[in-house]
Parts: C-alpha cells; structure tokens; sequence
C-alpha cells in the first residue's frame, strides 16, 4: 500500500543527539579518561618501545609517523563503537526506540541523530588524542586546523558504516565479526604502521577501496605539511562514500524499524 | 445536534507479516471523549492494531485516520497528537524520572518552560514527586507505570493508547492506574487499550471490540455484549464430568446457552436462583454449584474460548 516516507527531519534528529549528550554528560568525566590514556600508552608502546628499533619510516621519526594515522584510527574505533553495541542494545535490549519513535521522531530522524552522535564520540576520542599528539609537540602549526573538521566527518563516515552492519544483524555476538574481520584488517594495512607501498600492489589497489586508508593519508599529510592535490583527492573519496552511506543506512534503519 | 466526527477511524484495515494476518479487515470508529478497549487473547491482533494507529507499522492495505490525519501519510502530525504507553516498558534507563520526562519533551519540540512546567504537573499527578531524582531503575513496578503514562502525556495528546496498562501490577498498583485513566477521561482525553482482563475491559471501557486471529467479533458496551453474546446471570457448576453432564441434560431446555469446559459447567440464563435451586433439589453430587451475574469473562470465552470440550 502507498504510503509517504516523511522527509528527514534535522531537528528530529538534533533531539535524538540531544538525548545521548544529556546521558553522556552524566558521567562523561568517568567516559572521557580513558581516551587520554590510551594514545599515550600507544605512542609509549610502539613510538619510543618499536620506535629505539626503527629510527624511521619514509624518512619521518618513527613516532611521527604512525601518530596521524593512530589518531584516525581511534576515531574509527571511538564512532564504531558508538553505531554497533551502543545502538544496537538501545533498539533491541533497552527498548528506547520504541519510546523514542512513538513521538513525532521518526526512523530516519532517529538514525541520522545517532550518526551525528557517533561522529560526535568519534571526535571526542579524536581530540583527546590529538592533545596528547600536542604535548609531545608534534602537530604545532597553523595547517593543523583543517584536522578539527577532518575529525568529525571521519567520525560521521565511521558512524554510517557501523550503522549500516547494526541495522542487518539480529544477534549482537555477530559485531564480534565486523571488529575482527573488517575493523582490525583496517587498522593494521591502512599504512598506519609502515607505508602500503612496502606491499603487494593487490594490496595497494584493495586498500585504495578501504575508508580509513585515506583518513590515514589525509592525517599524515596535513601533520607533515605536505600539501598537495593528492590530500583534497582522498578527502574527496571520504566525502563521496559518507554522504552514499548516508542514503543507503538511513532507508536500512527505516526498512528496520518500520515494517 | 450533530456529532463530532469519530477521533479513530479504520476500514477495512489489514496487516499481514509474511504468512500471518496479523489484522484481518478490520473496521471500527472511536468517538472522542470515549473510553474504547480492544479485548481478546495474545496473538489476536490487538497490539498490532494500536502500533498501526500510533504508526510504528505501516498498513498493508486499508484506510486508517487519526485525528482526520490518514497515518500512511501523515506519519509525525499523527504522532503529535498520541500518547503512547507500551506494553514494554520503553522508559529509558539511562535517565532519571525527570529527565526521562524532559528528554521526551524536546521529541515533541516542546521549550525548556513549557517542558518543565508540564513534568512538574505529571509528577504531581501521578504521585512522583519523592522519586523525581532517582534513576529509573530504582522505581517499582506501579511507579514504573505510572511513569510510563506520565512521560506518554507530555504533550497533552488528544488520544493516549494504553497497551496492557496493568498487566504485571499488583492489585493495589492497577487500581492506581484505573483511578488515573478515569480521572483522564474526565478531563477529556480519548483513551485506547488492550486488554485480556475483564474486569479492567469492564471498568474502564465504554466500547470494547473483541478480537480474535486478527478479526473484531463483536463490538459493544461490555454490558450490552453480556446482555445479547449470553445472558444476564449464570449458575456455575464444578465437580466430576458425568455428573456435570447428567445435569446439562436434565436442564438443557430452560438454558439460553451453556458451556461444558474442562472443569466446570456454565448455564446461562436470564434468572438464576429457580435453577439453582431446581439443581441443588436433584441430588447430584457436584463440588461446587454457585449463581452468579455474569461477567465479561463468560463473553470472551464464549468468542474466543478453546477450551471448550463439546
């Protein structure tokens, strides 16, 4: 029978981030201390442990050069999070949604409000890092601003595809799946330890096709002040695969939810 | 004096997940103002029908208008115009009382006065006011209820649809509810609910439409229903099967209708106490033997009743 899907509605979905703001903001001094720590003992671990080994990589210090890629790779791991458990135990276990949608909110609302949320923890745990970064004086100098917006859509292209697993899985013990085989591949061929260009060219062409491959790239060449063209093509990849996810994950939550 | 159109009303209306008719046709109009419950036993269709009206489902063909608005097409201002109360409880855990009501404020777009001041007046209301701090989780069952239908009126909604309001409760808690639910009809608010307990259908309703694998079977006044479905008043007999069955034999003819269940024996009739008392004289050993008016539960188990064994 004909019926008309509701146009998205920005406000809605402002009011569903709302609410995830206001439960963080209780205990979000607890939430936020753990993303300070976790770059530090990283950089600790595998820039000054790995790094006595390796004095450098692509003619970069070796601490230098994993570090723009980390910090992309913990706002992966910070939206990801945010879009799998988090939302799939709100709509199936907590029942919120049912709540939530029985108000003016609709689905598409209600998954573009957790999408922008998921970009919003995956800018959170990005900026933590990135002050970390700043204390071992790498990233000072006025080029690093364009990394603030960069943060943000990472996380928000993170967010849709974490988003879009959530609305076709039924058992919550099927992420385990999505962060070992898809999220951890990601984070160790993204060229974040040592350049791509070491591999296989196969390896090359299927990381090209990855998300967090370009978010790396894009990372390290604002850090290292290497401007070029290739740096506004990688933010053009990101760009063009967050707003198709969008469209694809936004009508997957609306299939979910309303049936 | 003309009236008001219906503040519900359904045609025809059908929801079919993959083989299940979940709702079969069904047609039905809720006058404003009114108390009307949809009673029948789990899986008959009714919760089905209260997701399609509060749109959380859409229609698989059919005509359905809330508040004049038709849901398939109208899907938020719909929604505006409802209070919903699940049947599970969908109150969010991770918010105290207050906030439970204040987040689900700014879902209608309502301003932080507005909101405050309409939580203040629910809280009062339903006697929350200790309890206005404390995390969900610490809340009883009647208080988790009661919230429930607090945070559901929040955007004084012209219709609140109640699924199952009491199941759960304890007697005290669900007399809480009742007195509640009355209270909203008197200030105006058009109430929906399901139900399986008669005596929440018979206290609350003043329409009931009784379902049964997603068809209405009937519709009236629990009175009216009682009064044209069986009879007035009814003799209830319980002990062992032969003997239950000489006496359906013996008085089958003054009966208006009787029913012969695994355990007891009910006859209706519009009189009782003769036919008590002609029974008692015969002799017949039986456990118990009682006349009694009859209920709403004797009309749902003459519709939708399996147990029965002739």
């Amino acid at each position: 029978m004909k019926h008309s899907v509701p146009p998205v509605r920005l406000r809605s979905a402002w009011r569903v981030w709302q609410r995830n703001a206001t439960v963080y903001k209780r205990t979000w001094k607890l939430n936020i201390l753990p993303n300070f720590f976790e770059p530090f003992l990283y950089l600790l671990g595998m820039g000054i442990g790995l790094g006595a080994y390796i004095n450098e990589m692509d003619g970069i210090p070796y601490l230098e050069f994993i570090a723009p890629g980390l910090l992309i790779s913990s706002i992966m791991w910070g939206a990801s999070l945010e879009t799998t458990y988090n939302v799939f135990v709100k709509m199936n276990f907590d029942r919120i949604y049912d709540g939530i949608l029985s108000t003016p909110v609709n689905p598409r609302d209600l998954a573009l409000g957790e999408l922008l949320w998921g970009a919003t923890r995956g800018t959170i745990y990005g900026g933590a890092f990135f002050s970390i970064l700043m204390l071992f004086g790498m990233g000072l100098h006025w080029g690093i601003l364009l990394i603030f917006p960069l943060l943000f859509i990472i996380g928000f292209m993170f967010a849709t595809i974490g988003l879009l697993f959530t609305s076709f899985i039924k058992e919550i013990e099927l992420f385990n799946y999505f962060f070992t085989l898809f999220l951890t591949p990601l984070f160790l061929f993204s060229g974040i330890f040592f350049p791509l260009t070491q591999l296989p060219e196969l390896i090359q062409v299927i990381a090209w096709f990855t998300p967090l491959y370009h978010g790396v790239e894009l990372s390290r060449g604002i850090f290292n002040q290497q401007w070029s063209m290739d740096l506004f093509y990688h933010f053009l990849w990101i760009l063009v695969v967050t707003i198709l996810n969008t469209i694809i994950v936004l009508r997957s939550i609306h299939r979910r939810l309303y049936q | 004096m003309s009236k008001p159109p219906p503040i519900v009303q359904a045609q025809a209306l059908t929801k079919v997940y993959g083989d299940l008719k979940a709702v079969d046709g069904v047609d039905f109009q809720i006058n404003a103002g009114t108390c009307y419950g949809f009673l029948g036993p789990n899986g008959a269709g009714k919760t089905t029908v209260m997701r399609l009206i509060y749109c959380a489902t859409p229609a698989t063909s059919g005509k359905l208008l809330v508040n004049d608005l038709d849901v398939m097409l109208n899907m938020s201002a719909v929604k505006r115009g409802i209070g919903v109360v699940t049947q599970d409880d969908s109150l969010d855990y991770d918010l105290n009382v207050i906030n439970n009501l204040l987040v689900y404020a700014r879902y209608y777009d309502l301003t932080r006065t507005q909101a405050n001041r309409r939580a203040d007046e629910l809280i009062d209301f339903f006697q929350l006011g200790e309890k206005r701090l404390e995390n969900v989780r610490a809340l009883s069952g009647g208080m988790k209820r009661r919230l429930l239908i607090a945070r559901a009126l929040i955007n004084k909604p012209t219709i609140l649809i109640l699924d199952e309001p009491s199941t759960g409760l304890d007697p005290q808690a669900r007399h809480h509810v009742w007195a509640k639910c009355h209270e909203l009809i008197k200030q105006g608010v058009t109430l929906l609910l399901t139900t399986h307990y008669m005596d929440e259908a018979e206290q609350l309703c003043d329409k009931l439409a009784v379902m049964d694998r997603g068809r209405i079977v009937t519709e009236g006044s629990p009175w009216d229903l009682i009064k044209s479905e069986i009879s007035a008043q009814v003799v209830e007999i319980r002990g062992d099967l032969p003997n239950r069955q000489t006496i359906l034999t013996a008085v089958r003819d003054q009966v208006q209708y009787h029913e012969l269940l695994a355990d007891r024996l009910l006859l209706y009739t519009e009189d009782a106490n003769p036919l008590y008392v002609q029974i008692q004289k015969m002799g017949i050993p039986v456990k118990t033997i009682l006349s009694r008016r009859a209920s709403l539960e004797d009309v749902f188990l003459k519709l939708t009743g399996r147990e029965l064994i002739d």
